[in-house]
């Protein structure tokens, strides 16, 4: 295994990419895929630190973070879709329904 | 030495196909880089010798989600929204915000000061699949039986939201 | 030589990528003539003869096809997404054939035993879909995008019942990788077929799902979508979906073989009576048997040939076989690992063979499902009964491991379980669903 610093900041990299992605898009099909990206990079950390611990812990909870994925995608997902049968849009700034 | 270039080459495609998903004007180019960043962050598994979550991440993130994210992307596909802009503004903030993020990593780097080297001896079980299916089935049975509760939710949720008339 | 043949950088590493290069190599030829085979089965079924001009009996057919396709124009829709379009098919092509590296064609023949091989392989194989998908969506047509979200509905819907009709021969082997899964076949004495037929059956129709085979082909549903995803695909790029999609069957029926079919062992693997005095097995003489039958009746064919040429090919075809019989029956002589991997290798792709041919079989005798027969088939009875039949597999295993019961009379008595609940699932899932229960579809 690599210095586990190496790990660590390829997660970093990903989860800048990712936030970044979220705050600047208007699509929220990307923002969502940003959302992903973060999941992932958290779970190249505890994956690397369940290596560097010699135990299966950081793993299980990888498995944690990739159902919670899911679920997070199809509930997303789904009001996305809703959305855009009642208003025609994916853009994030016309989603304005509860500014007025 | 093999093992350093297998995960350099992993780390510039995952953080390289990261960008262009982000940058991406065309929403199913985005997804395509999107699956390539999977794939890869996969092959890091892989070279952590995590070899069950490899097969997880390729079977449920990309082989489920990014399907189905896909598959969403084709129904709610306008060529109208193409035309427009793609970023809002608040470029400035999210700057300054990965920069802060940024400093505050370097930072804990910087404090912790542990060597950041090679772990102590981590000795990995060549059975990892059965590892796993011990650890899951045994000290974490709760969580496990909780997320599949919120699987189970979630499911409920999306049937509801994906209904014509609620 | 020989010791360098014993090491090992040539057993991990050369030997690996030899397997590799063979398998990519014969995997075109090997589909083509599935191909082959596929209509000469189609036209038996429906008395005809077949392709027939081409070589005697068509044997050259699928070759002649190959070069027709090589030479074809190729062809790009002017607003098609043109790297998708590209990148398609190649995805496609390059999952289907990476599931190979872990498929066993024999104890010795198989790229790499993955301690996950059969998660690998399914892994890989569940990405074919986007080769599908993408391709369907660059073309920019709406047929072939029809196509797509049918396809991904489909696939993703029947993964879900063939992955589980998979476990219920898994937990029986106590191993993902293929070569364990073999070898806990043979420690039992029994392909798991025996144990999990249920399961066997959901994923065989999952299977067949999966490869878009019919009666499951509606995404390339010719009376419906044209082709499907594939209508603006012509040339090779369409020779190259369709090497995928031959290549997907011989997966799928290489995971089925290794699961529930005893992978490479022969029939009564356990059975180890010899010949007088030799230390041949009896049931080892069987292959160079079936080759030797084989030459004979291409041997009958020759006089019936129209032109000499063709009689002399078919000879030659007779003379393959004897030379296969040949082989098989010399190498029952050679070193103990030797033979065991040829004939596995036999024995697999005989297995893998027949698992196809009753694909073949199913697609001249079925018709093709309606779309939302299809999704209530997959949904309302196949993946609830996997999981009753997971279930049963379970409690089969506790009463024949915890309290001692005989195998058979624990299996018999889950089967019998999971039958009764296949049998009320059928009868409840074909009351259409009422009006009342149907949401007005205004919009």
């Amino acid at each position: 295994m690599l210095p586990i610093g190496n790990y660590l900041f390829l997660s970093f990299t990903l989860f800048t990419i990712g936030v970044i992605g979220v705050l600047t898009r208007r699509n929220v099909i990307v923002m969502l895929m940003s959302i992903e990206l973060i999941l992932n990079a958290v779970n190249i950390n505890l994956v690397a630190f369940s290596r560097y611990w010699g135990g299966v812990d950081g793993q299980i909870f990888a498995i944690f973070v990739i159902t919670d994925a899911a679920a997070e995608a199809a509930v997303g997902l789904g009001i996305i879709l809703a959305f855009f049968r009642n208003r025609d849009t994916v853009l994030a700034d016309e989603m304005d329904l509860l500014k007025w | 030495m093999l093992n350093a270039a297998v995960f350099y080459f992993f780390a510039v495609l995952a953080v390289a196909s990261a960008i262009m998903m982000v940058t991406r004007r065309h929403i199913v180019h985005g997804a395509v880089y999107l699956i390539t960043a999977l794939l890869a962050t996969a092959g890091i598994f892989l070279q952590l010798q995590a070899e069950f979550l490899f097969v997880v991440q390729i079977i449920l993130y990309v082989g489920g989600i990014m399907v189905l994210f896909v598959f969403v992307i084709m129904l709610v596909n306008l060529d109208l929204s193409l035309r427009l802009v793609q970023f809002n503004r608040q470029r400035f903030v999210a700057g300054v915000l990965a920069l802060v993020l940024g400093a505050q990593v370097l930072g804990a780097f910087w404090v912790s000061r542990t060597p950041i080297g090679r772990g102590p001896a981590a000795a990995v079980s060549p059975q990892n699949t059965e590892a796993i299916g011990q650890a899951l089935f045994g000290r974490y049975m709760v969580p496990f039986e909780i997320a599949s509760i919120l699987l189970l939710v979630a499911m409920i949720g999306a049937v509801v939201m994906g209904k014509r008339r609620i | 030589m020989s010791h360098f043949l014993a090491s090992s950088t040539f057993r991990e590493l050369i030997l690996p990528i030899i397997y590799g290069v063979v398998i990519v190599l014969i995997l075109p030829l090997a589909a083509g003539y599935i191909v082959l085979l596929e209509r000469k089965v189609m036209a038996d079924m429906q008395a005809r003869l077949g392709p027939m001009r081409v070589g005697p009996h068509g044997l050259l057919q699928p070759i002649a096809d190959a070069l027709k396709l090589l030479l074809k124009e190729d062809i790009i829709p002017q607003n098609a997404d043109h790297f998708l379009f590209w990148l398609a098919p190649v995805a496609s092509v390059a999952m289907a054939l990476l599931a190979y590296a872990a498929l066993p064609f024999g104890p010795a023949f198989q790229v790499a035993d993955l301690n996950v091989g059969l998660l690998f392989i399914l892994a890989v194989s569940s990405l074919g879909i986007y080769g599908i998908v993408l391709g369907g969506w660059a073309s920019n047509s709406h047929y072939s995008l029809l196509g797509a979200l049918r396809s991904a509905a489909q696939l993703v819907s029947y993964e879900t019942a063939a992955g589980l009709g998979l476990v219920s021969a898994l937990v029986w082997a106590g191993s993902l990788s293929m070569k364990g899964i073999v070898q806990a076949q043979y420690d039992r004495g029994v392909w798991f077929i025996f144990y999990a037929p249920v399961g066997f059956f959901i994923y065989m129709v999952g299977s067949i799902a999966e490869t878009n085979r019919a009666p499951f082909d509606l995404p390339e549903a010719e009376s419906e979508l044209v082709a499907g995803y594939m209508t603006e695909y012509s040339g090779f790029r369409w020779a190259l979906y369709f090497l995928a999609e031959y290549a997907n069957m011989i997966v799928v029926a290489g995971i089925a073989t290794t699961l529930f079919l005893g992978g490479w062992l022969r029939p009564f693997a356990g059975f180890h009576d010899h010949f007088f005095g030799t230390s041949i097995e009896l049931l080892d003489i069987v292959p160079t048997l079936l080759f030797l039958a084989a030459a004979g009746f291409c041997f009958r064919l020759v006089p019936r040939q129209p032109v000499r040429i063709q009689k002399r090919f078919m000879a030659g075809v007779g003379g393959l076989c004897v030379f296969l019989a040949a082989v098989m029956f010399a190498v029952l002589f050679a070193p103990a690992p030797v033979m065991a991997g040829v004939h596995g290798a036999f024995w697999f792709l005989a297995k893998v063979a027949a698992y196809i041919y009753i694909f073949l079989w199913f697609r001249f005798t079925f018709p093709r499902y309606r779309f939302d027969q299809l999704m209530r088939l997959g949904w309302r009875f196949l993946i609830p009964l996997a999981l009753v039949n997971v279930i049963g597999t379970a409690v089969a295993i506790a009463l024949s491991e915890q309290w001692g019961l005989p195998p058979a009379v624990s299996v018999a008595i889950t089967l019998a379980a999971t039958i009764a609940v296949a049998v009320w699932l059928a009868a409840r899932g074909d009351k259409p669903i009422t009006a009342a229960a149907q949401p007005a579809d205004g919009d």
